[in-house]
């Protein structure tokens, strides 16, 4: 039976251990997120021609949002987790009877919290400086949950993989960072070369970046359909790793 | 009495090495029981084991007849460990950290949090209780650690060196503490460094050595099983130059005195007479039982190089 005390009990730890620390969690990648829409809005407004009728700065503002919620979703656990390790009180968690799926349900919850509230403060901001409005408000709730679910998990898994902070950068820098970036955040992949097009489809951030656009345009470059399946299959697979090495206990329970 | 823990064949490995080689034994409801035995004997990661912080290469182990794999549910809320690290979050207070901790367990409410007030008050830490964990001393952190072992009022205790570091008088509070538990019902499982600590407090004890048991024991028993006895003598002369036999069983020197190890059932005037043979001017002499260090001693040194 689910330990729904248990759950919530976790899911309110993570949410405050991030709220203690807002300025560094919630506030400092809004105004960082902010300065890359000031600098490249500024700079390439008039040069870049991306859907019709659309500024490049309002189609750069849902690829900037989701470039949030994906890399502060992945922080969240990612860096909870290995703190925890690292301070031993992970110990605390150890020692209940929530089990591996609470556990894992409580910390993509949190991630996703604070992944959806860092994508609001810049969405807020953009939606007031650059006349940015919306078509479909259920498909953006549903990219930024999923993706921000399909990411929590995803730094879960490096948590629980890294026995160091240098681990957590690597995956962090190596794989992630490179993956948001190309993941036509800045740009259309139909501005692209052909076989960088073709690249960009292996990328599932482009994905999750084209259907959370769709939400606001109706224009996408892939049907927003294929893009909800590949984000689902995502987050169903990370899941299912997660959960299988929260289940044997790997690096976790020795 | 039923069983409180249950070892059966407990095998845990590292790779090449074997931490717990087949550990087998039973610890009754209601007992004070003391695991001992040198560092890297597998205390803790038996004790880890039971606790579900390690996952056993093969064997079981059940609590209150639950199986720590299959009715982890179970027998983590019949378990209360204080962990031998002092760890601390340094996101929390005491406080919020044993509300969250109760939360895990799925308690919650007013009776839960007087029962929180009543463990920060019975440890002292009700001045600390808005303190971040991080600002509190090794002590404090130690009382924090067992509050929050209690704080789903475990049937069974487990203290992983709760007085390694910590002055006397907390060690001192810290064991009226454990009786008191003791006496309310809790069977409590104490690993230990302190030799003497195990001789006060537990009326059971296993020895461990290299991942195995290699004694287990009533603490009364074990003592007296123990195949010697102690003879201290006070002499004017300690430098003397002893017998051959009577040099084997000196295991002492002290300033004005020597203590020899001698047989139960060897006799005393036989001793006595190679003292004087040796030349020693006796002034006092005094016999006892072997301590719980003396018989740890004598059994973890066997078969050692």
């Amino acid at each position: 039976m689910f330990n729904f005390t248990g759950f919530m009990a976790l899911f309110i730890k993570e949410v405050r251990r991030f709220y203690s620390v807002a300025v560094q969690t919630v506030f400092a990648p809004v105004v960082s997120t902010l300065l890359y829409l000031l600098v490249f809005g500024q700079v390439l407004d008039a040069q870049i021609e991306t859907y019709s009728g659309l500024t490049y700065s309002q189609f750069l503002i849902p690829g900037l949002v989701m470039m949030a919620i994906l890399q502060n979703a992945f922080s969240n656990t990612s860096s909870s987790l290995i703190q925890s390790k690292m301070h031993g009180n992970l110990t605390f968690v150890l020692l209940s009877p929530i089990s591996p799926f609470e556990l894992y349900m409580a910390f993509v919850a949190a991630s996703i919290v604070r992944g959806v509230a860092v994508g609001l403060g810049i969405l807020i901001i953009g939606i007031i400086w650059f006349d940015l409005s919306w078509s479909n408000p259920l498909w953006i709730i549903l990219f930024a949950v999923l993706s921000a679910a399909m990411m929590g998990g995803l730094g879960m898994l490096a948590g629980i993989v890294s026995e160091k902070y240098d681990h957590l950068a690597a995956f962090q820098n190596f794989i992630i960072m490179p993956l948001t970036f190309l993941s036509g955040v800045f740009y259309s992949i139909h501005g692209l070369p052909e076989i960088w097009q073709n690249v960009s489809h292996f990328n599932p951030f482009f994905y999750m970046v084209d259907g959370f656009r769709y939400g606001f345009f109706q224009q996408s470059d892939v049907s927003v359909y294929l893009s909800l399946g590949v984000t689902t299959i995502f987050v169903v697979l990370v899941s299912a790793i997660n959960l299988i090495l929260l289940n044997k206990g790997v690096k976790i329970r020795q | 009495m039923g069983l409180a823990v249950q070892f059966n064949q407990v095998v845990k490995e590292y790779g090449d090495l074997q931490a717990l080689k087949g550990v087998s034994f039973d610890v009754e409801e209601g007992a004070f029981f003391g695991l001992l035995g040198p560092n890297g004997a597998g205390k803790s990661t038996l004790i880890n084991a039971m606790s579900g912080l390690v996952v056993p290469t093969s064997g079981s182990i059940k609590v209150q007849s639950y199986d720590v794999i299959d009715g982890y549910r179970e027998t983590r809320r019949m378990l209360g460990l204080v962990p031998q690290e002092l760890i601390a979050d340094p996101f929390f207070s005491i406080k919020e950290l044993l509300e969250l901790q109760s939360g895990y367990f799925g308690m919650k409410g007013s009776e839960q949090n007087r029962w929180i007030g009543e463990l920060l008050e019975r440890l002292a830490l009700s001045d600390k209780a808005d303190a971040n964990t991080n600002q509190l001393s090794g002590g404090m952190k130690r009382r924090a650690l067992i509050a929050m072992a209690l704080v789903h009022k475990p049937k069974v205790l487990v203290l992983d060196e709760p007085t390694a570091g910590v002055d006397v008088d907390l060690r001192r509070t810290l064991w009226d503490f454990t009786k008191e538990l003791h006496q309310q019902g809790h069977t409590i499982i104490l690993t230990t460094h302190y030799l003497e600590e195990a001789e006060a407090l537990c009326d059971r004890v296993a020895i461990m050595q290299k991942g195995q048991i290699k004694a287990l024991d009533n603490t009364q028993q074990l003592l007296s099983k123990h195949p010697y006895r102690y003879l201290r003598v006070n002499v004017s002369n300690p430098n003397a130059k002893l017998t051959e036999s009577l040099a084997e069983r000196l295991v002492e020197k002290e300033p004005n005195g020597l203590v020899f190890q001698i047989d139960k059932n060897s006799s005393l005037t036989e001793t006595l007479g190679l003292m004087e043979k040796s030349g020693l001017d006796v002034t006092d002499v005094s016999s006892r039982d072997a301590t719980l260090e003396e018989v740890f001693l004598d059994l973890t040194s066997e078969g050692e190089a």
